[in-house]
């Protein structure tokens, strides 16, 4: 029984095919000015890594930002939903979930059975999103993957005051200019970033165990220190946190087609 | 007896010399990195208009966020302080000031002296500060003196859904991409800063006739907006809104000169 999710995100579109609960592939592009081509894109590179093709696909979950845009899905859902069932699918035991991206963040709180009872989302002001740290990996020329791998480099990461992006770009502009070490930079940024989206996460409330989901978990800098600033560790998921969506409305349509 | 004011913002500095109830000279520059250096510039400039040097001043008062590197400065007061005692002494009929400076926005309330009775500000976010315009005069590749005039050739302004300025700037973009006039882009712009403003200023009430002041208050797209967004005729200063400050600063100097404070 082959279903299929797709997650039409601000800054990447991801889809998950899952042949019952087996994962069987997934993938991930840019997404264009248009929704409905990056879905059809997003989807034709997933079946082909499976060999399969559209027709094989028995139900197709919609979910993301631009879900009401896809033509080929049956439902949509929304990406809050299908995080928390991602989430759940792969590890029960999740109770918080804190998901981060390109121009949100959301937590969610979980109930033993994966239904939501609780979340909060920030999508009015960049900073702790993560259009936080694309303007500052820009400033600093670094790549995004980069500014996680490098703030393992740092002793002393910076310190910034400002919550703002605004600011805080003046503040780190300065610290270059003081000729200050990229791995502390980006260290600070990383840590500037943990704080301000530890706040929305324990404005629900923290219950283990906690994970990190969307684009942002995949850096390391950020990862740890949310667990420095919550006090809990992040339990890593087997798959690719940026996949959570796609993979939830997955699950969701399998359930389509169970006649859950 | 001369008596000077000296308000050293984030953007900008600004100096002005004053005799009896009278201004003699000002002066205004780009503020330099280090702010004791932008002290000494700007009021150079405001001694040579006037004729004077630093010898004839009886007392000069820092103001502004780099008040503190005022090296000539006798005492420092507040910016708040400064602008409340400014707008009362230019207009008395002024019981409310709206100040928006390149990095903050400030509502103050004052009585029939001058004296500050209540005040909001905002320095955390860049929405709601001339910042926001500055950020989107520079990703639409226009002069920030401009924006006022652009404005007014507006015929059906944008509203804008994001408040933030990093959103904001990308939902500009692609306003132009969509090919929206560009007119209606600034008006839609002056909109949205007056609209955080106001909310600002109403969390103190409004109160009494309403002044505005700071470098953003001279553009005049800003100034109607502001119009209509608090739904109230506001004050014109006569004086440049962006030495207003600085005004209020040689009035603080006058009174410590004549050992009134």
């Amino acid at each position: 029984m082959i279903s299929a999710g797709c997650d039409v995100g601000s800054l990447t579109t991801k889809a998950v095919i899952l042949n019952n609960t087996r994962l069987l592939g997934h993938a991930m592009i840019r997404s264009s000015i248009n929704p409905e081509k990056s879905a059809y894109e997003v989807m034709e590179q997933a079946l082909k890594a499976t060999r399969l093709s559209f027709d094989d696909v028995g139900f197709c979950v919609g979910t993301g930002y631009g879900r009401e845009r896809i033509g080929f899905v049956k439902k949509t859902i929304s990406e809050i939903s299908c995080h928390a069932k991602g989430a759940h699918f792969l590890q029960p035991s999740i109770r918080t979930i804190i998901d981060i991206g390109g121009q949100d963040c959301k937590a969610i709180r979980l109930s033993a059975n994966g239904e939501i009872f609780k979340f909060i989302t920030n999508d009015k002001c960049a900073s702790g999103t993560g259009r936080f740290l694309e303007v500052m990996a820009k400033l600093l020329g670094l790549g995004l993957e980069e500014l996680g791998s490098i703030s393992k480099q740092s002793s002393r990461p910076i310190n910034l005051a400002s919550t703002c992006t605004v600011w805080a770009q003046a503040e780190v502009i300065m610290h270059i200019n003081d000729g200050m070490p990229s791995a502390d930079l980006a260290a600070g940024i990383n840590e500037a970033m943990a704080a301000r989206v530890a706040i929305l996460a324990r404005s629900v409330g923290i219950e283990k165990d906690v994970c990190m989901t969307g684009g942002v978990a995949k850096n390391a800098g950020v990862l740890e220190a949310m667990e420095k600033q919550l006090g809990v560790p992040m339990r890593r998921l087997r798959v690719d946190p940026q996949m959570m969506g796609a993979l939830g409305a997955a699950v969701f349509a399998r359930e389509k087609m169970e006649g859950k | 007896m001369f008596v000077a004011g000296c308000d050293i913002g984030s953007l900008s500095a600004k100096a002005v010399i004053m005799k009896d109830d009278c201004i003699v000279a000002s002066s205004v520059i780009f503020a330099r990195p280090e702010p004791g250096e932008s002290a000494r510039v700007v009021m150079d400039g405001a001694l040579e208009k006037a004729g004077l040097s630093m010898e004839d001043i009886s007392c000069c008062v820092g103001t502004g966020y780099g008040r503190n590197a005022v090296p000539f400065a006798r005492a420092v007061e507040s910016e708040i302080a400064c602008h409340g005692k400014a707008a009362q002494w230019l207009k008395p009929q002024v019981r409310m000031v709206i100040d928006i400076g390149g990095q903050d926005a400030k509502a103050i309330r004052i009585d029939e002296t001058g004296k500050v009775v209540r005040y909001a500000y905002n320095d955390r976010c860049a929405s709601g500060t001339g910042r926001f315009l500055e950020v989107m005069a520079a990703s639409m590749g226009i002069d920030l003196d401009d924006m006022g005039d652009i404005s007014f050739q507006a015929k059906n302004p944008v509203a804008l859904s994001n408040q933030c300025v990093v959103f904001a700037e990308t939902e500009i973009i692609s306003l132009i991409h969509a090919g929206r006039d560009l007119p209606d882009i600034v008006g839609g712009l002056h909109k949205a800063l007056s609209h955080r403003v106001a909310s600002l200023a109403r969390s103190i009430e409004l109160a009494g006739e309403i002044t505005m002041t700071g470098g953003v208050a001279k553009n005049q797209g800003m100034f109607c907006a502001l119009q209509e967004a608090l739904g109230v005729e506001l004050i014109r200063m006569d004086e440049d809104p962006q030495i207003i400050g600085a005004i209020g600063a040689a009035l603080v100097a006058r009174q410590t000169a004549a050992g009134e404070r």
